[in-house]
Formats: structure tokens, C-alpha cells, sequence
């Protein structure tokens, strides 16, 4: 119960990283049986529908319900406590943010059981996904779905816009942010931007499927190529959106484990902001074979190919990190060290694929699908399982163990090469990517065991999972035994607090004297941050069951759009949405002050 | 230059390894290129390769370098300085970019817009309309007055100018051993030209998921001599007449049962499904199956239980009727 209501963002990421895990492995269950299929030529394990329903699924999971949720978790669970913050600036809107999230996210995977499931891939194109194509229910519910998520991620990216601009402690410039926290804004303020693209392009589609739009039927005067531009105006910075943070955990794990302040500082901030802003410069090339002609393609051929630039920098400035430093290899930093070549491939393999002429040859081929595999896998995935390692002790008190840790990354690793790596040549050979079978070998020399490797691979990596999870469960069971500075080697402000985090995180807000501010003071020699205020009873936000029951009225309105032609669908619509309106409104009349903390009371400390 | 590179053995090596390890593809990989278009795209992508090999070696040796110089060793308990960063470092590894793209970035252009014009008006290109459709192609000469499906015939070393468009969901037009793809978009008309350097039988697929049965929309792509292509440009033009008394039956079936939807006539177009004018003398059976006389029963018989997803219907043919249909098909040439 207490879960169902809190607000406290320590408790919130904890939760955003069980949904998250918990759809990370539907989504890899959906890659398993997707490498079944592809094991040999003309496999008959899933039929054609089958398949493209989960590819599609594969798709929309990974990236919506696995990644993002992931992301969020870490960002709620560290942030405030990197900025010296007792709470996000919204708490209520975080749960909010989270419940909206979950139950689109449920929603999406209901259409598992109701049996009509998304089949025009996670890109959902136009007119593949529209009305006349996709004739059952199955695109409504990746369109309801992400509508409901997306609003999740919305008022998320917005609740931490607000919150590192305002509550920053004392001292904290912007120039003093640690590199997490200013990924995880950048990456807010790119959500600002590219999740209403992403709800407007819902939204349209939805008019046409469900009310009879034309909007992108070509037959009524509708653009087809449209969708696209919309589609990837969202989803290219997505990307971005999703690597980032990652980037601000390996800039966090790698300064801790080499005990070296993080090479280039200001370069890394201006880095990561160039490549927010560029990110959505570069949406066309998806598009390069659509036919918007040759000075289009050129153009954003270049601009794609700038983005480069800034993602050098960081890769050169994490290896002069650890140059002439004293490299630990504890898990999280395996994971961080793995990152960095793994990343540059799929880096590598994007400008490749930046070159108009050549990428009418990779489009669409599994050359793209080992890339992006590359960059998601190896430069998102990597990077979560890294601030895993990393601060599981913070969110929990009890440290993974490093043994299974180190099973987890090195068969992890190696699967993930032998999945992907051939990808890139059976790509070249001309294997088109979302192909539901492959003609033997007459056909195809070669295509069979670069597709048995990759299955083989593909269940490596899933045994590495398998030994994380054994890994999480097992370490819930062990005492609370990590100090504060749980790693003795921390050097920003959430290694200053107990761990687990105090429910009001810090008892007097810190001063804060530079980068790494805790770093600093502990060469100076303090024990502790000087605080900058006296201690006294500290405010905390209530509780609340409003936020799930708003979730839970927008998935009723939802259903009930989606089945308005069976039944009558819309007392249903209505009826959620009534839900949902009902709880704004008590949310608005009923004024909760919330309660005080006196810290000076032993119950208040480490709730 | 990009000739010259791709010369250089040790460059081509990636090439070279590649198809060794699958036996020499012959026909539908961009390794193995067999128009103009390919082969400069193919150069195109072995200069961004070495480019990027480069930028892959140089990361992975500084990385081991690091990692083993600077591990923490037992005992070790130093503090190692802090550095801030280094201006001139950071310089370098923002410049050394930058050069290495503009390398990339010349050709790059260049040769985007030159695979990128439209030839629709050149009087000296071999035009050809691509429709596409869930899940065949229709292809048409309108110069030739030629209507025909599945198998695109190219003279060899002439430019070949197609115009792509689609019958119902997006798809993309792709003849890996000719050139890269292009998206048919259903609305809009966009253009592309290949041009054939050898004569010979290429896969050509669908690259864009557009139904259950994407992974089966090929076609074939034929790159004949130019005295090869008038005389099946001749052969095309005239209507198909059948000599053979004994499928007269199978002609009635036919006409009965499959003239809705499947055109033979050389001058028109065909309403829905795949035009036949010349079927008995193409490789497939619906782009996917050997031309047999079993597999077109079989295709007859139940199409969706061979390409799931198919518009075709089962048309409730007798056993006799499908033998006697077949046979006709047979005859058309």
C-alpha cells in the first residue's frame, strides 16, 4: 500500500526500475523467440503475423517500457541526491509521471492477451498501420498505450527541467553539476520537445483509425511520408534521450573507479548539450531512401555526421579519465569500460550509415539492426547495468555481488558481440531486417550460420540476465550493511547521506565548494559537507492514491475509445475519464500541507 | 581516388573476407556489385569503412593501453592527480573529427546527388514504372507499351530510369547487386535509374515491412544484351497466342475464374493482381517459388498457405481445373 501512494523519489525510481525490468524481460523473451524464428532458413516456429507482431512489440517495449522507465528510475533515485535536494520540485506529479507510465505500458501488453497485438512495427508507418491495413485492434493499443506513457515521460522530463534549475543546493553552478545530473537535464529539456511530436503523431493517427480521418490516406488527399517526418522528428532524439543519461552514469563510475576528477569537465557539458541540440537536426536520416531528393539528403547527411564530433570528444575525454589514474574493475565499472569501445562501433557504424549513397544499401538491412543494436545495447544497456552496480548500494543499502556481477558481465558482453557483430556482414549480404524467413543456402550462402550465431548469442545474453536477476534477488535478503560512501571512492553528493537515503535525504542542505563537491571536501579533510542551514523539523509532501487512480481512469477512457465501434464503447471512455477529472478535482480543493520531518526524532531517520 | 582505394588490396580486405566466408554470393549481395550505382556505392562504403576502422583502432589501443598501464594494483592506495583537462588534447581530438569527416563528406555529396537524378526525361534511359503492391510488382514500360509483373528486364549498360510509386502501403524497391533502395510511396511518385554492367538474374526484394508476407515480396531482376532486350521487347509487344489445342480447356478456366484480376493481354494493364503476358518464361512462381508446374498447383491451390497475407483468394477450383489451368499457364509465353 504504501508503494501504491508514495511520492518520495527515491521510492518512485525503485519502482520505475521494477516496471522496467519487469517489461525488459517481456521484451527479451520477444527477442528470443524472434532469434528462434531466424535460426535457420524457413522455420516455421512463428508464423508471418506472429512475427511481425513481435518485432513490433520487441521494438515498442525495449524502447518505451524497458529503457525509458530505466532511465527515469535512475534519474529519480539519484538526481535530487546529486543536487543536494530533499524531493523533486513536483513529488506528486512524479507519481503521477510513473502511474501514467505503468498503465500504458500494461495496456500496451494487454493486447497479448486480448490476442489483437501492434503488427506494423515500432514505427508503426503509415499506411501499414492505418484503418485499411491493420484492421484489428492491435495498432489502437500501441496507440492508446504510448499516449498514456508518453504523458508519463512528459510531466517527468518537465518535473526535473524544474527541479535542477531550482533546487540546486547552495553553491551548486551549473558549471558545479555533477555530469549525471546534467545529462538527466539535457535529456529532460529534449523530452520538452520531442514527446509532444511523439503525442500529436499519436494523436492524428488515432483520428484517422478510430473517427474516420484522412489525414494520411493518400486516397483522400493525405500524406503518407508525413507520418514519418512526425515519427522521427520524436523518435531520432529519442535516441538521444535514452543515451545520454547513460553517458552521465559512465561519467560518474569512471572518475569513481579511477579515482580521477572527470577529464574536460566543461567539454563534457558543452558536449552534451551540442548533441541535444543536434539530435533533433538529424531526423532525416531515417529518411534518406523516402525520395525527398538530393539536397535534403545532403544536407542532413551532414549534420548527422557533425554529431560525431561531440561524441568523440566524450569517448576521448572518459579515456583520459582513467589515463594516470588507479582503474578499479568492480562490476559497474566492467560495464563502463565495455561501454567505451562497444559504443564507438555503433557510433562508427552511424556515420556509415550518415552517407546517403551507401545507406540506400544499409537501409532497412540487419546492417542497421546490429548498429542501432550497438548503440542501444552496448551504449544504453551498458550504461544502466553500470549506475546498477553503482548505485544499488545507495538505493538499497546492500551491495550486488561482485562475483555474479562479473559472471553477468562477462557472458553479457560476449553474447552481446556474438548476437550483433555479425549482423553488420549479414547485413551487407543483403539480409533485409524484419524478414519473418530466409531462403536456404542456394539462395542465401552464408546467411544460416551468421543467423545461428547470432541466436546462440542472443541466449548467452540472456543467461547473463538471468544471473543478474538471481543476483538482485539474492542481495534483497542480505543486511543493510553499505556505508554511506559506499564505494570509499564517491565524489558527489549522494555519498555524503546514509544509505539507504533518509526519507527527507539531507538533514541540513549542503554547501556546496566545486565540482565533485564531495571529493573536495574530503581532500580538505572533512568528514562530512558543511551544512548551510541549522537543523529543523523538515517538510515533506503526503502521500497520495490519486495518481494511480488517474492512471487507471485514462487506461479505462482508453479501452473504451478503442472498442467504441463493438460496444458502446464511449460510457466507457466517458466513465474513465470521469475517474481521472474527479481526482484532478479533489487534487484541487482538497489543500494538503503535507507533514514535517524533526530530524532530531530517531524515527525520522532512514525511513 | 575511390577507385584507386578500392585497388589497394589491404583495403579491400574487409570486401574480400566477407565473401569468402559465404562462398561467393552470387547474386543479391551490395558486395558484389554488378551496376555502376553499386559499385560506387560500394566504394563509398569501403571509405567510410576504413575511415571508420581507424577511428576503432585507435579508440581499442589507447583503451588497452590505459587499462593495463593504470589498474589498480594491490597495496596501491595512491591518490593520483587530478587533472582538469588539456586544451590542446581536447583540440586535437576535435580537429582530427572534423578532418576525417570532410574526407567523407566530399564524395559523400557528390555522389548523392549523382545516384540521386532523376533521368525520367532523358530520352536515352529505359523507362520503367514501378508499382508496388502487397505482396508483387508491377512493372511497365509505358515507352515500350509493355505491361508486365514480377521480373524487371534491363538491357545491359543502358541507364534505366524507374518511376516508383505503390498500389496500397509504403514498400522499397531494392536490386542490391544494381544500387541501393528507394521507397515506394503510395500518393507520390519518386524517381531512381540503375545501370547494369553484366548481364545475369538478380534477387530484388521489399525492404520495407509492409505485411505479413515482406520477407516474400522478391522479384527478379534480368540484365540481358541489348539484342536480347529488343527481342523480348518484341516478344512482349505481341499478344500471347496459344498453339496447343489441349489447354483450350484450361483457357476456359481461365477466363472464367482469373481474367478479373490477372491481365495477359500485352496492352493493358492488369486490374489488381500480377499481369501473366509471358508467365511461362519467368523463374517464379508469385517471386518466391521455382516455376513448376507443381509449384503453380500448389500456389493455385492455397496462395495464402504459401505467402500468408496474399490478396489472392483460394478460387474454388476443382483438382482437374487447377491441372488444366496450370497447363494453359503453362503455354504462355
Amino acid at each position: 500500500m504504501d508503494w501504491l501512494t508514495t511520492v518520495d523519489h527515491k521510492k518512485i525510481g525503485i519502482l520505475y526500475l521494477l516496471a522496467g525490468a519487469f517489461f525488459f524481460v517481456i521484451g527479451g523473451i520477444e527477442a528470443l523467440l524472434i532469434r528462434l524464428q531466424l535460426i535457420g532458413p524457413q522455420q516455421e516456429f512463428l508464423d508471418a503475423q506472429t512475427f511481425n507482431e513481435m518485432i513490433t512489440m520487441h521494438g515498442t517495449t525495449m524502447i518505451f517500457l524497458a529503457a525509458m522507465p530505466i532511465i527515469f528510475g535512475f534519474m529519480n533515485a539519484i538526481v535530487p541526491l546529486q543536487i543536494g535536494a530533499r524531493d523533486v520540485a513536483f513529488p506528486f506529479v512524479n507519481a503521477l509521471g510513473f502511474w501514467t507510465f505503468f498503465v500504458g505500458g500494461v495496456l500496451l501488453n494487454l493486447s497479448w492477451i486480448v490476442g489483437d497485438v501492434p503488427d506494423a512495427g515500432w514505427t508503426a508507418y503509415v499506411p501499414l498501420s492505418g484503418e485499411q491495413f491493420s484492421m484489428h485492434r492491435g495498432l489502437d493499443f500501441y496507440l492508446m498505450g504510448l499516449q498514456i506513457a508518453g504523458i508519463g515521460t512528459l510531466v517527468g522530463g518537465i518535473n526535473f527541467l524544474v527541479t535542477i534549475i531550482n533546487m540546486r543546493a547552495p553553491g551548486m553552478g551549473f558549471m558545479r553539476m555533477p555530469m549525471f545530473t546534467w545529462t538527466a537535464f539535457i535529456t529532460s529539456a529534449m523530452i520538452l520537445f520531442a514527446f509532444p511530436a511523439l503525442a500529436v503523431g499519436l494523436i492524428l493517427l488515432t483520428f484517422d483509425r478510430l473517427f474516420g480521418g484522412n489525414i494520411f490516406d493518400p486516397n483522400m488527399g493525405g500524406n503518407v511520408v508525413l507520418w514519418q517526418h512526425i515519427f522521427w522528428i520524436f523518435g531520432h532524439p529519442e535516441v538521444y534521450i535514452l543515451v545520454l543519461p547513460a553517458f552521465g552514469i559512465i561519467s560518474e563510475v569512471i572518475p569513481t573507479f579511477s579515482r580521477k576528477r572527470l577529464f574536460g569537465y566543461s567539454a563534457m557539458v558543452f558536449a552534451t548539450v551540442l548533441i541535444g541540440f543536434l539530435g533533433f537536426m538529424v531526423w532525416v536520416h531515417h529518411m534518406f531512401t523516402t525520395g525527398m531528393g538530393p539536397v535534403a539528403n545532403a544536407l542532413f547527411a551532414v549534420a548527422t555526421m557533425l554529431i560525431a564530433i561531440p561524441t568523440g570528444i566524450k569517448i576521448f575525454n572518459w579515456l583520459f579519465t582513467m589515463w594516470g589514474g588507479r582503474i578499479q574493475f568492480t562490476t559497474a565499472n566492467l560495464f563502463a569500460i565495455g561501454f567505451v569501445p562497444t559504443f564507438v562501433m555503433g557510433g562508427v557504424t552511424g556515420v556509415m550509415l550518415a552517407v546517403p549513397p551507401a545507406d540506400w544499401q544499409f537501409h532497412d538491412s540487419y546492417f542497421v539492426v546490429a548498429h542501432f543494436h550497438y548503440v542501444i545495447v552496448g551504449g544504453i544497456v551498458f550504461g544502466l547495468l553500470s549506475g546498477l552496480f553503482y548505485w544499488w548500494p545507495k538505493m538499497t543499502g546492500r551491495f550486488l555481488n561482485e562475483t555474479l556481477g562479473k559472471v553477468t558481465f562477462w557472458t553479457f558482453f560476449t553474447g552481446f558481440h556474438l548476437t550483433f557483430f555479425i549482423q553488420h556482414i549479414v547485413g551487407l549480404l543483403g539480409m533485409p531486417r524484419r524478414v519473418f524467413t530466409y531462403l536456404g543456402e542456394n539462395e542465401n550462402p552464408g546467411w544460416t550460420w551468421m543467423n545461428q550465431l547470432s541466436t546462440i548469442g542472443a541466449f548467452v545474453m540472456a543467461f547473463a540476465v538471468i544471473v543478474l536477476l538471481i543476483n538482485i534477488v539474492t542481495s534483497m535478503t542480505k543486511p543493510k550493511t553499505a556505508k554511506g560512501d559506499a564505494w570509499g571512492d564517491g565524489r558527489t553528493l549522494e555519498w555524503t547521506i546514509p544509505s539507504p537515503a533518509p526519507e527527507y535525504n539531507f538533514k541540513q542542505t549542503p554547501i556546496t565548494r566545486g565540482i565533485d563537491a564531495w571529493w573536495k571536501e574530503k581532500m580538505a579533510g572533512n568528514t562530512e559537507m558543511t551544512p548551510a542551514e541549522p537543523v529543523g523539523p523538515i517538510h515533506m509532501p503526503s502521500p497520495s492514491i490519486l495518481p494511480l487512480f488517474m492512471s487507471i481512469g485514462l487506461g479505462i477512457a482508453a479501452v473504451g475509445f478503442m472498442y467504441s465501434e463493438e460496444w458502446n464503447g464511449y460510457y466507457v471512455a466517458i466513465a474513465g475519464l470521469v475517474i481521472t477529472f474527479f481526482c484532478m478535482f479533489l487534487r484541487s480543493v482538497y489543500d494538503d500541507h503535507g507533514f514535517h520531518i524533526d530530524p532530531k526524532d530517531d524515527k525520522g531517520v532512514g525511513a | 581516388m575511390l577507385k584507386s582505394l578500392r585497388g589497394k588490396a589491404g583495403l579491400s580486405l574487409f570486401v574480400a573476407l566477407a565473401l569468402l566466408l559465404t562462398g561467393c554470393a552470387e547474386q543479391a549481395s551490395p558486395l558484389n556489385p554488378k551496376g555502376t550505382q553499386a559499385l560506387e556505392q560500394l566504394n563509398l562504403m569501403i571509405l567510410s569503412i576504413v575511415i571508420m576502422v581507424i577511428v576503432v583502432v585507435v579508440v581499442f589501443a589507447i583503451s588497452i593501453y590505459v587499462l593495463v598501464k593504470f589498474r589498480a594494483r594491490k597495496g596501491d592506495n595512491h591518490i593520483p592527480k587530478q587533472v582538469e583537462g588539456n586544451h590542446k588534447l581536447e583540440i586535437i581530438w576535435t580537429v582530427i573529427p572534423i578532418i576525417l569527416l570532410a574526407i567523407l563528406v566530399v564524395p559523400t555529396v557528390g555522389y548523392t546527388f549523382k545516384h540521386d537524378q532523376n533521368l525520367s526525361a532523358d530520352p536515352d534511359a529505359i523507362k520503367v514504372q514501378v508499382v508496388a503492391h502487397q505482396f508483387w510488382w508491377e512493372f511497365n514500360y509505358p515507352e515500350l507499351g509493355i505491361y508486365s509483373s514480377q521480373e524487371v528486364v534491363m538491357p545491359v549498360g543502358k541507364n534505366v530510369s524507374f518511376e516508383l510509386t505503390s498500389a496500397d502501403v509504403v514498400h522499397s524497391f531494392w536490386i542490391p547487386a544494381l544500387g541501393g533502395k528507394k521507397d515506394t510511396n503510395p500518393g507520390l511518385t519518386s524517381y531512381m535509374h540503375l545501370t547494369p554492367t553484366e548481364v545475369g538474374v538478380y534477387k530484388g526484394k521489399c525492404a520495407e515491412l509492409c505485411g505479413p508476407s515482406h520477407a516474400l515480396m522478391d522479384f527478379k531482376a534480368v540484365v540481358v544484351t541489348e539484342e536480347e532486350f529488343a527481342a523480348w521487347v518484341a516478344d512482349m509487344q505481341e499478344a500471347p497466342s496459344v498453339a496447343a489445342e489441349d489447354v483450350s480447356a484450361g483457357e476456359e478456366v481461365f477466363k472464367n475464374n482469373c481474367i478479373q484480376c490477372h491481365a495477359i493481354q500485352p496492352d493493358a494493364k492488369s486490374p489488381v493482381a500480377p499481369h501473366l503476358n509471358g508467365f511461362a518464361e519467368r523463374g517464379n512462381v508469385a517471386g518466391i517459388l521455382q516455376n513448376t508446374e507443381e509449384n503453380i498447383k500448389a500456389w493455385i491451390a492455397d496462395p495464402d498457405g504459401e505467402k500468408p497475407g496474399t490478396l489472392m483468394p483460394k478460387v474454388g477450383l476443382t483438382e482437374e481445373e487447377i491441372d488444366q489451368v496450370t497447363q494453359y499457364l503453362l503455354q504462355l509465353k
